[in-house]
């Protein structure tokens, strides 16, 4: 695939331009472990996804996550879980996990047509 | 209320204020510099807290001051001797070691002295003490999780701790000792030097380290005999405020 | 699926304005330009603390201090979220830095001009935030899932700088002399710099492009820095300042304001490294990680310790 991208805009400066030279860095002792963080935004909801941080411990996540996703009152409870935890289905997959899915519409509660006396089912 | 109680109110209120300022200011020197950005964000939320107790007790001090003083004519407009902040917060930040060893142990004096407070007799000022509870709280947690970190963490860090130990134990000691217009505040402060102490020693031997003993204590900073730090800061403080008098911000 | 057929399958989803998740097959230089721009975004944040945070410990009020300081914290926060994203697409943050350390990887320019006075915080939030929120929105709707979201949530709160910046601008405008001097001087220092935050012109090159049509980037930069120019130059007014531009003109044909030549070897000066700030600030950005490596080392060792501790105490 020979895709040139020649044009550059703010927030994306070419590194050719650039004076300096590339170093690498190694994970090391150092390096503090990354963390998912799940935030519900009040009582009654679901604790939802809100992205990730680093942190050396689960307490210290915990406290992060309160000052960098919670500093305008989102939330009322705060999950954390490393992320080298938590397992994802892979895309590839998606035909066989969810399309079964799809010609199942008697799972759903519209798939049934009630008389309009019976109200709120 | 007597024109002497009145004074001693407000220099109480005014030292609780200035200490409060003094230390956001010394912790919001970490902004952009702290050693990851996740603690960056944590230490600048603790200095946005007390910045926000010092406006408090400013406001409050100048209403009953009266005489047009507000917040900012008490914060930008005193000099150096005339503020009564405490000199351990005074002192530069040092490492990061130093910084949160500092907000421990004003932290958990905080978290006493205000315990006390909120039931003082003046409501006003129990009012804001008890709002400040909460921060102070959580400024204890934070703090002292990391002193424990630190002390029992690597062989550098433990001794870069008892370097920060030494560095400011003795600015301790005046936080016990009242202050003329600390004495009639219904303030116990021999329950507060032994709770303190109590709860230092504890964490400190969780952590690993020793509590110093037989340090010569510094004292000063609640009758305005501050340390040269404190000029410094003042100066940069209030610069512009002292550029360009009599102007609107 | 063969490579073509994978590559007609992600196309045909940006093309249905279907988000690009970071487990899904994507080119190989979509990840590295996403890296890139997210990574550089990232990075603009946590050096755009520095101009402003020069200021934190002078601000002229304690209202004034409070704001900044949020704001700066803001700014660490957007910085955070913005790494996290970049980190989806599998470069630790770590990578990233080092990158920015060795100068490798860039970050805004704006931030390698230095901030003089007081009316500067107040300009940076007014024309420099002001000019990086157009962006912003633009980019909520980037087809990457990461950095779309990453952008609602930045979006969200950059909406509170803009406005504190004009607000201060506005206060020193109807202060004293001394006071409206100080505001022009930063308006005059800071408005061609943040026009040439939106980068080089779009006639600039002719090659087809790629970001657009993998919709990382929506709208051109000319196109961004014209409505920044016709917003600017309508709330200027209120402020009873002056644009440092003889060229600016309300084009009634174009409906659009005409403006004057950005001095463009200024600009790349600048991102080569040749700022009046560059130096100072990489050196302020090493220095932080240098000395925090101990801090974060120790962490890391007390969390091992207590880990091994726990396993024996379990066996």
């Amino acid at each position: 695939m020979n895709i040139k991208i020649t044009k550059y805009y703010y927030g994306d400066i070419p590194e050719e331009k650039s004076a300096g030279s590339t170093y690498q860095s190694a994970q090391d002792a150092t390096t503090w472990p990354l963390w998912e963080i799940f935030i519900r935004s009040k009582q009654g909801l679901d604790h939802k996804h809100v992205g990730s941080l680093h942190a050396a411990d689960a307490a210290m996540a915990m406290e992060n996550a309160r000052d960098v996703y919670t500093r305008r009152q989102e939330g009322v409870s705060i999950w954390v879980v490393e992320s080298k935890y938590i397992t994802a289905s892979n895309p590839e997959e998606a035909g066989e996990l969810y399309e079964p899915a799809v010609d199942k519409i008697y799972r759903h509660p519209t798939f049934y047509i009630l008389p309009d006396e019976v109200n709120y089912m | 209320m007597g024109i002497i109680m009145e004074n001693r109110l407000t220099n109480f209120i005014l030292s609780i204020a200035d200490t409060t300022l003094i230390l956001a200011q010394r912790n919001a020197e970490w902004c952009g510099h702290g050693p990851i950005l996740e603690q960056d964000i944590a230490i600048t939320n603790i200095s946005l807290d007390l910045l926000g107790q010092s406006r408090n007790f400013y406001q409050y001090a100048a209403q009953i001051i009266g005489n047009n003083a507000t917040e900012d004519s008490l914060a930008y407009l005193r000099t150096e001797r005339e503020f009564k902040n405490l000199l351990l917060v005074e002192q530069p930040n040092g490492d990061w070691g130093q910084t949160i060893l500092r907000q421990y142990l004003f932290s958990q004096y905080q978290y006493l002295l205000f315990e006390q407070l909120q039931n003082n007799a003046d409501e006003q000022l129990a009012a804001i003490c008890t709002k400040a509870l909460k921060e102070i709280k959580y400024h204890v947690r934070w703090s002292s999780e990391w002193v424990v970190r630190l002390g029992d963490g690597t062989a550098e860090s433990k001794e870069r701790m008892l370097n920060a130990i030494d560095e400011l134990w003795s600015y301790t000691g005046e936080m016990f000792i009242p202050a003329e217009y600390e004495k009639e505040m219904g303030i116990d402060f021999n329950a507060l030097q032994n709770n303190w102490s109590a709860k230092v020693k504890a964490l400190f031997t969780e952590a690993t380290l020793s509590v110093p003993e037989n340090i010569y204590m510094q004292s000063g900073g609640k009758q305005g005999i501050h340390t040269e730090h404190l000029g410094l800061i003042l100066t940069e403080l209030q610069y512009v405020q002292r550029a360009y008098p009599n102007s609107q911000w | 699926m063969s490579i073509q057929n994978f590559e007609q399958h992600f196309q045909a989803q940006i093309d249905n304005e279907i988000k690009i998740e970071p487990k899904d097959w994507m080119p190989e230089a979509y990840r590295k330009t996403n890296i890139r721009q997210i990574s550089q975004h990232a990075h603009s944040e946590i050096v755009g603390m520095l101009p402003e945070g020069n200021w934190i410990s002078r601000a002229p009020s304690l209202k004034r201090k409070a704001i900044l300081i949020a704001k700066a914290q803001d700014e660490a926060g957007h910085g955070l979220y913005l790494y996290s994203a970049a980190e989806t697409l599998g470069m630790s943050r770590d990578e990233m830095i080092a990158d920015l350390h060795s100068g490798k990887a860039k970050y805004s320019s704006i931030f390698n001009y230095p901030t003089l006075s007081w009316a500067d915080v107040g300009a940076i939030g007014w024309l420099v935030d002001g000019a990086a929120i157009m962006n912003q929105v633009m980019l909520t709707r980037t087809s990457y899932g990461p950095y779309a979201r990453a952008m609602v949530r930045i979006c969200k709160e950059e909406s509170f700088h803009q406005r504190q910046g004009f607000e201060s601008l506005l206060v020193l405008s109807k202060g004293t002399a001394e006071q409206k001097a100080m505001c022009q001087d930063a308006i005059n220092r800071w408005w061609w710099p943040s026009l040439m935050m939106f980068g080089p012109k779009d006639t600039e090159s002719t090659n087809s492009d790629q970001s657009m049509k993998w919709k990382i980037k929506r709208k051109t930069n000319d196109e961004l820095r014209q409505n920044f120019v016709d917003m600017i130059a309508e709330q200027i007014k209120v402020l009873g300042m002056k644009l440092p531009d003889n060229k600016l003109n309300w084009n009634e044909q174009r409906k659009h304001y005409d403006f004057g030549e950005i001095n463009w070897d200024e600009f790349w000066a600048v991102v080569k490294g040749n700022g009046p700030c560059n130096k100072q600030r990489l050196a302020a950005r090493r220095k932080a990680h240098e000395e925090g490596r101990w801090v974060r080392e120790a962490a890391m060792a007390y969390t091992e310790k207590k880990k091994s501790k726990s396993s024996l105490e379990a066996a």
